[in-house]
């Protein structure tokens, strides 16, 4: 099985309890856009760049993920909304270890 | 008054692209755009990246291929409105359009092709409680004439590049200059990051980091800040003249939801079978700011839209004219400003 379980809070508070592909380079803001989580337009706006954080989620599971990059780094330090546990999901490649991963939607800015 | 054939709104790659295959066509184009430079994306959020699905590009950075369409485009002589975002559409009784931008610029034309891309560029406003009421009273959220705060005691926030130009530059011109950051961190050219400590160092610059803006009073104007550092959980309230929030840009949609397009997703529905016109005759959409059933936002998909969009707007404007497509390669390419290019002609000779 080339997929793991992930779930997405969406802005609304909704679960989605999802499957993810980890063999087809995905990222996690691209599987948001692929299930329609958020309306089309509003998640991923600068394409995956790291560059207008339209993508902040929560990480509400104790997964450890791979370190920031500088310039992640410097697009939370922009954005809005941000807490401890801020991430830009485009940022984050689906792969094995996120089995069971828990994410939540940041508020739309 | 400005008068042209096809109004483009937006000059991103797709909006400059419509000038060449309307200038095949002997039709002349003027663009209207909110950011002071063409290009859209490519020149204000990436300028320095690569992009590698450009037919015939194997990499091209997107800041070149914004030069290299100015270039292609350059013989059609196009117009431009600069730095003005596009606000209202309004259609004449001799069926032509005009548009109005936030500056007041009125352009009339029979054809408005709209190359929106994601919207304009609005400046990411934090959320601060009533900010907008204070908003042109002591809060901006771009520097326009720095002038205006000579002698001034002013506030910014903000960690990337403008915020450190701005707090740069204003130290010589203001009386104050506070500069507040969520991190203590700031991104930006080396330079700037040590100018930023050198005047910090000499007090010309107060800076306070990690923090954040909280709270904003004030009457009919701005009166001061309240500022919470993240270190110290220590609050302090700051008696400022003007509060300069420099959180980048964000594309909007913005006024163009209101000209009566059908909108869905975001992004302005068209006729994809056809020729990318909306549901108001005479407006197309194209690139990245409409939508059909298998769209893709990608620059080589609205240099498509661009070029069969101007055959529909070339058959709007010369009803009655005939019109068979040529290949540049046949027919060359006439600027409006007299220049000619052409394929050399073969020689024909014997051979004995």
């Amino acid at each position: 099985m080339n997929e793991v379980a992930i779930t997405i809070i969406d802005r609304q508070g909704v679960k989605h309890e999802l499957q993810a592909p980890t063999d087809m380079n995905m990222n996690l803001m691209e599987v948001v856009r692929s299930y329609e989580i958020e309306p089309e337009g509003t998640v991923g706006i600068c394409g995956g760049m790291a560059m207008c954080a339209s993508c902040q989620c929560y990480v509400e599971s104790s997964h450890e993920l791979s370190t920031m990059s500088d310039e992640e780094e410097a697009m939370l330090s922009e954005a809005f909304h941000v807490k401890d546990n801020s991430r830009l999901g485009c940022q984050i490649p689906i792969t094995e270890e996120l089995e069971g991963l828990v994410i939540e939607m940041a508020p739309e800015s | 008054m400005i008068t042209t054939d096809i109004l483009i709104i937006g000059a991103g790659p797709t909006g400059l692209f419509t000038v060449f295959e309307a200038g095949l066509l002997q039709l002349k184009c003027h663009l209207v755009d909110a950011l002071p430079q063409p290009g859209g994306q490519l020149a204000e959020l990436y300028p320095k990246k690569p992009i590698y699905d450009i037919p015939g590009y194997p990499e091209v950075l997107a800041g070149e291929l914004v030069d290299n369409l100015m270039k292609q485009i350059e013989p059609f002589q196009p117009g431009f409105t600069l730095g003005e975002r596009a606000e209202t559409l309004e259609r004449t009784e001799d069926d032509y359009f005009i548009v109005t931008t936030n500056k007041g610029t009125k352009h009339k034309s029979k054809v408005v092709a709209i190359a929106g891309g994601l919207g304009s560029f609005e400046p990411r406003k934090p959320e601060i409680s009533g900010i907008e009421k204070f908003e042109d009273r002591g809060v901006s959220y771009m520097v326009k004439d720095p002038e205006q705060y000579r002698g001034k005691k002013v506030l910014i926030a903000g960690g990337g590049d403008s915020a450190l130009d701005w707090s740069i530059f204003l130290s010589d011109i203001a009386s104050e200059v506070h500069l507040v950051h969520r991190r203590n961190e700031f991104r930006g050219a080396l330079d700037s990051v040590e100018k930023v400590q050198e005047l910090k160092n000499k007090g010309k610059i107060l800076l306070n980091t990690p923090a954040e803006v909280v709270e904003i009073k004030g009457g009919d104007s701005l009166e001061s800040l309240v500022i919470h550092n993240h270190q110290t959980d220590l609050t302090k309230e700051v008696a400022v003249d003007a509060f300069i929030p420099l959180f980048g840009l964000s594309p909007k949609l913005g006024p163009l939801s209101d000209w009566g397009l059908e909108i869905e997703k975001n992004a302005i529905k068209v006729d994809h079978t056809l020729d990318y016109q909306t549901n108001i005759p005479g407006v197309y959409a194209i690139g990245d700011v409409n939508t059909y059933p298998g769209k893709l936002k990608l620059i080589l998909c609205g240099f498509h839209e661009a070029t069969l969009m101007c055959q529909s707007a070339y058959a709007r404007i010369h009803p009655n004219k005939r019109y068979v497509m040529k290949y540049t390669t046949v027919g060359g390419v006439t600027g409006f400003d007299g220049s000619k290019k052409e394929a050399p002609k073969a020689v024909v000779k014997t051979i004995d």
